[in-house]
């Protein structure tokens, strides 16, 4: 069995992940990503493009690890990935959150205030 | 009480309560009048939909509003801000529901007064009188106190209380750290960690006038396992 990778979707895949990269730097760009996930989504477009180009790394890495079937190495890498990322989300989320809580509480406060100097 | 008498304000969070928010501060007024303090008593509206701002708007008493709910906890939290912040020395926390009975808030300031403790919490448990909520709810707090009990090594009848009374050096606590959602019991375990005096007194708690209560039934074991989880990482992170 030819393991390396077929040539069609050699093409397809780098193609891709320039497009991807290019979306990233887009993103970016307009200020709709911050440079925080931006590192991130970077390294994981680079990664995509490494094993794009190098048709027979993800055998070799597999190998190496001693993976039987290679593509599972690709589903473990990603889903390792995504559960750390989710971590993180949720790291962020709960700092945003105790932020806006903090943030209402100052309004709430701003509000009397400028209500009482309303009043003399 | 003299004029020399400390300063004292009543925090009432409330969030959708516009049935009840009037009779509540009325009682609150007339208590305090009684007690011989004068009546400082602050309204934190929590992001209520319904009339509660306009209902506080007419009464006599400070509206601090937010502009979205953001949860018992931090809403009480503001109040706390507020009070400390205009140099109280003595704070009650009384419900928005109707359920807390306001004449007896001199039962909760006494321990306060004579300086035998920190935190006050009224417990409807410790005597025989007034309103002892559903059976499904009892099960749920006696569960609560066990886990106090066990976390702290004290007894303490009635963990779900948010009729409670403190000094400065509470309040003090109260503004850097005091959980967001549901507050009572982890902030039980957050006193006595932090090594003040809670006591517990009796008092006569009546069915809720108005609204309707914040945790339903099935939510009720979400808000149980939360609960226990948010007073063991308390433990935790007080840990000496």
């Amino acid at each position: 069995m030819d393991t390396v990778v077929p040539l069609r979707i050699q093409i397809l895949s780098i193609i891709g992940s320039v497009f991807f990269l290019l979306l990233i730097g887009r993103l970016i760009l307009k200020g709709k990503l911050t440079e925080e996930y931006a590192v991130l989504w970077i390294v994981c477009t680079v990664v995509l493009l490494v094993l794009s180009f190098w048709r027979a790394g993800l055998e070799q890495m597999a190998a190496f690890l001693g993976v039987f079937y290679a593509p599972s190495l690709i589903f473990l890498a990603a889903l390792f990935g995504v559960t750390i990322f989710l971590v993180h989300l949720s790291v962020v989320a709960t700092r945003l959150e105790h932020q806006h809580r903090v943030l209402a509480q100052e309004i709430a406060l701003l509000r009397n205030e400028l209500r009482e100097l309303q009043k003399t | 009480m003299d004029p020399a008498s400390p300063h004292i304000a009543v925090v009432v969070p409330a969030y959708n309560e516009e049935e009840s928010i009037r009779g509540v501060v009325a009682d609150v007024h007339c208590s305090l009048e009684r007690l011989g303090v004068r009546p400082e008593i602050i309204v934190v509206n929590d992001g209520s939909a319904d009339g509660t701002v306009s209902a506080v708007r007419t009464l006599p008493c400070v509206l601090l509003s937010l502009p979205f709910n953001v949860g018992k906890g931090a809403a009480t939290q503001l109040g706390f801000r507020y009070t400390y912040a205009r140099n109280c020395d003595l704070v009650v926390l009384v419900d928005a529901d109707g359920q807390h009975p306001a004449n007896e808030i001199g039962i909760l300031l006494k321990p306060l007064l004579e300086g035998t403790a920190d935190v006050v919490i009224g417990s409807r448990f410790l005597g025989n009188r007034g309103s002892r909520s559903s059976f499904a709810r009892r099960i749920g707090i006696g569960y609560l106190n066990a886990i106090n009990g066990m976390l702290l090594r004290r007894r303490i009848t009635d963990s779900t209380s948010g009729f409670r009374a403190m000094n400065r050096k509470a309040l003090a606590l109260c503004i850097g750290e005091y959980p967001p959602e549901y507050p009572e019991p982890e902030a039980i375990v957050l006193f006595t960690r932090k090594n003040l005096r809670v006591t517990e007194v009796e008092v006569h708690m009546t069915e809720r006038t108005g609204g309707r209560s914040s945790i339903g039934i099935w939510n009720g074991f979400l808000y149980l396992f939360r609960t226990t989880l948010a007073m063991l990482m308390t433990v935790l992170r007080t840990h000496h």
